[in-house]
């Protein structure tokens, strides 16, 4: 038997669950609903194939689109050695636990800080001594990234069996070697993980680059794209809402920006199961 | 031979302890250069009249600059985000990891991670075209952009770290516990209630930290809805400034003391934020602990 | 594992291909743009100025130096273009230590600027439009209860004719040259009781075209339907009524040249196209009124 008191208390709670779960939903479908219709009518070939010219005031995304990829192709450069060499570093090589505790506490401190502090920092550090371009953006954003690398690779060397290393080291493997192709080798699947996270964070970010990367429109190759100032997508949707008050490119590239940050949490989630499954066997 | 394989390893050790230690460089990298750039503005100012001064005028004739305003308002917003966001992000968390069914719990964690990947400006925008004069209409007040705005917008951006850090924390609560009080004639809700979240709570309360840590930080959705005058914010209709929107409005044009007094802003935002790290780090730690 | 990792190194092989691929890709892109030029509003000079031209400084200015600079490198295809929004006084700034070759300011440069060894030659001039909500029913204010207004003096819109309905303020953040030149001429220094304070001209659009009691300033080329441009002492805002002066709110568009430094051949070629009117079509079409 149920008293009253008990009743009343499960009703409670159960409401409180499903209004904050439906809340929570109704919300996420608002949100994304809002900026699909206002977004997907203004994605024309012409937006994302073009670039933006004042004297015809066109505006074309091709240059942010092509600013976007060569940002989160040095990001990654840089970060994945730093990273995933600093997560062996402390799996495999630290002795000293309390060594581990500071290197871990730093990474924590780093994810915490907010990225216009990112910014500021960047714009000290990188943007006065290389200039406003891609390239102090994307070591910028190397350092935000830093901690989501190591975490994740962390995370699946923890994975790889005790047995392993030993039966490397029992046939008279040399440290490096064993690092090389036993533990290496089994923590893609983390890297892969931290490689697709970090892609979301750099697609979404706006403060820590407007202030290190500038916001220009131009066409550039790779290499002269890293060395010239360049908007992101995201840095492209704050300043056409902003400065320009064109709200139909704005929305445009937020469901852009909607969509692929879609794709990659598609993808986090196969990473995962792939690897699980094939941990499994 | 011996010996080469040695030094090889050695070498090979000592790039890997420098690439550890990177992590540990960069956090004392930023700290440096914020207190260099922070300290000169503070030590012009006073300390004093920097933290406690109640009028931000910079550039006025006479030039003040103090930040009370913007620390309130940093405070207040952030708390009312949490009191906001922190049940509704309990309890959806509480309804996923444990009375959802299989495939409404996948659907709604894609939903929230997407809800997690929206840009911030984009929250500002929608803030800006739909929050701002819904406010407005149903206070009957003359202007809709604030701090009941701002918190808003926070509490909705905080909802996705909430929502998966407590989803993460309930779901490591060991089935036993669970299986025992259900044994004992407990219901489901009061056995997720009374024992699950209680066994949770240091994970629970990293959740709640975390969110705190990103509604403290977070600049570019609350500088388009919270008004953006440096007013003490005595009313929650009224239009405030952050510690981090007062950086982000006035760094593209400022120059001379104002510049450097942003950077100090900076440096109190940067304090607040590791204070909140070492928070987060306790109950992080409380629950590696059984 | 070795399968996965050969993958991987596969597919990093891949982007770094796709990305020198795009990379030629755009180059030829460029040039075929600076080839089919209209030849209009395009600057007479030779096709031999291989150097680069920098400016720096007012984001007001973006739309009109963005444009000349564009038909600048069309016409001359080896010369090279930057601009870096970086605000009027950064911009002064820059020139002051030879970091630009010309800086960019929105408004006129103060007296000690000007003696520190500045020249300063006016490009264009630009209205900044006093806009409200498409519902309000005033049409004209005085450029006395423009000020009244804003330092709080008029708070309802019914004081100068308008519905009963308390004034929002609008405005732009300390610093921008929007603002400084707004409450200069208004003579509202340090007095304005701002309800928001916007860090961009669309913002403040926004804000005053969801708000029926709003009232903000922006400039004249950057203000759209969504937004009603007030009358300023009974005269429209206008490339005349700016022109001709009647329009009391305007700032100049001025560019700061160092004295006694000589500008390169291809910056020289630069300044003497924007300043000639041999380029006003292009000035106007930004949206301001060339000077010359």
């Amino acid at each position: 038997m149920i008293s009253n008191r008990r009743r009343l208390f499960l009703w409670t709670v159960r409401g409180g669950m499903y209004l904050a779960a439906a809340l929570t939903g109704i919300l996420t479908l608002f949100l994304v609903g809002y900026v699909m219709a206002k977004g997907i009518p203004n994605i024309t070939w012409q937006l994302i194939s073009t670039k933006p010219s004042y004297l015809s005031g066109n505006i074309g995304i091709l240059p942010d689109i092509l600013n976007t990829l060569y940002v989160v192709i040095a990001s990654l450069a840089i970060v994945l050695p730093l990273g995933v060499g600093a997560a062996v570093y402390l799996t495999e090589y630290a002795s000293s636990k309390r060594l581990v505790g500071v290197i871990e506490y730093a990474a924590e401190a780093l994810s915490g800080i907010p990225s216009i502090i990112y910014g500021l920092v960047g714009m000290l550090m990188f943007s006065n001594n290389f200039g406003t371009c891609l390239l102090s953006g994307a070591l910028t954003l190397v350092i935000m990234n830093l901690p989501t690398i190591m975490r994740n690779t962390q995370e699946s060397l923890k994975t790889v069996p005790q047995a392993y290393r030993e039966g490397a080291f029992g046939l008279g493997a040399g440290k490096w070697r064993v690092v090389r192709t036993v533990v290496l080798p089994g923590c893609i699947d983390g890297v892969l993980t931290g490689c697709i996270l970090s892609v979301g964070r750099i697609l979404g970010e706006s403060a820590a680059l407007l202030f290190t990367a500038g916001f220009a429109h131009a066409l550039n190759g790779f290499w002269d794209g890293l060395s010239s100032a360049g908007a992101t997508l995201t840095v492209a949707l704050y300043v056409y809402a902003k400065e320009q008050g064109e709200f139909g490119v704005a929305f445009a590239i937020a469901a852009i920006l909607m969509v692929l940050s879609l794709l990659i949490n598609l993808a986090a989630v196969l990473v995962t199961k792939y690897f699980q499954r094939r941990n499994a066997v | 031979m011996k010996s080469k394989t040695n030094l090889f390893e050695t070498i090979v050790h000592g790039i890997f302890l420098v690439l550890g230690l990177i992590t540990v460089g960069c956090v004392l990298l930023i700290t440096i250069y914020l207190i260099i750039s922070g300290i000169p503005a503070i030590r012009e100012i006073g300390l004093l009249d920097f933290l406690f001064g109640d009028t931000w005028a910079s550039t006025a004739a006479q030039p003040q600059y103090g930040i009370l305003p913007f620390i309130l308002t940093s405070i207040y917003g952030t708390a009312g985000a949490i009191l906001l966001g922190v049940p509704v992000g309990f309890l959806t968390a509480m309804y996923l990891a444990k009375m959802a069914p299989k495939r409404a719990k996948s659907v709604m964690e894609q939903a929230v991670s997407l809800l997690a990947g929206i840009p911030s400006v984009v929250y500002g925008l929608v803030g800006m075209m739909v929050l701002v004069p819904g406010i407005r209409s149903l206070f009957h007040i003359p202007d809709g952009a604030g701090l009941l705005a701002a918190i808003v917008v926070l509490a909705v951006m905080i909802l996705p770290s909430i929502i998966k850090m407590s989803i993460t924390a309930l779901e490591a609560v060991p089935k036993e516990y669970e299986d025992a009080s259900l044994a004992l004639g407990a219901t489901p809700e009061e056995t997720y209630f009374r024992v699950s979240a209680p066994a949770a709570k240091s994970g629970i309360a990293a959740a709640v930290v975390l969110g705190v840590g990103r509604a403290i930080g977070e600049a570019m959705a609350v500088m388009m809805v919270a008004g953006n005058a440096a007013n003490m914010p005595d009313s929650l209709f009224q239009s405030v400034r952050f510690l981090t929107t007062a950086v982000a409005s006035e760094m593209s044009y400022s120059s001379g003391l104002q510049r450097q007094a942003l950077f100090s802003i900076a440096l109190v935002l940067f304090l607040f934020i590791m204070l909140i790290n070492a928070a987060l780090n306790f109950f992080l730690k409380g629950e590696k602990k059984p | 594992m070795k399968r996965v990792l050969s993958a991987i190194t596969a597919l990093t092989l891949m982007l770094t291909l796709a990305a020198c691929g795009s990379n030629g890709g755009t180059t030829a892109d460029v040039s075929t743009t600076a080839g089919g030029t209209t030849a209009a509003a395009a600057p007479s000079e030779n096709a031999d100025l291989t150097g680069s031209v920098s400016t720096d400084g007012s984001t007001s200015m973006e739309s009109v130096i963005g444009a000349l600079g564009e038909a600048f490198t069309e016409a001359n295809a080896k010369a090279t273009f930057t601009y870096n929004p970086t605000g009027s006084s950064a911009g002064i700034q820059a020139v002051q230590e030879g970091r630009c070759d010309i800086g960019l300011s929105s408004r006129a440069l103060k007296d000690e600027e000007k003696a520190s060894g500045l020249t300063e030659t006016v490009l264009a001039y630009d209205g900044i439009a006093m806009i409200v909500n498409p519902a309000n029913t005033v049409e004209d204010l005085t450029v006395e209860q423009i000020a009244a207004i804003y330092t709080g003096e008029i708070t309802n819109w019914s004081e100068v004719g308008g519905e009963d309905a308390e004034i929002v303020l609008i405005g732009r953040e300390a610093g921008s040259g929007t603002r400084s030149g707004f409450e200069e001429i208004t003579g509202t220094e340090d007095a304005c009781k701002y309800r928001q304070e916007l860090t961009s001209t669309g913002d403040v659009i926004t804000a005053v075209a969801q708000n029926p009691g709003a009232i903000g300033y922006a400039s004249l080329a950057s203000v759209k339907d969504t937004v009603k441009a007030l009358k300023v002492d009974g005269v429209t805002p206008s490339e005349e009524t700016v022109k001709d002066g009647s329009y009391k709110i305007q700032r100049p568009f001025v560019l700061a040249t160092k004295d006694g430094v000589e500008l390169s051949e291809t910056a020289q070629a630069f300044f003497d196209y924007i300043t000639s009117g041999e380029a006003n079509e292009i000035i106007v079409a930004a949206g301001v009124v060339p000077a010359n």
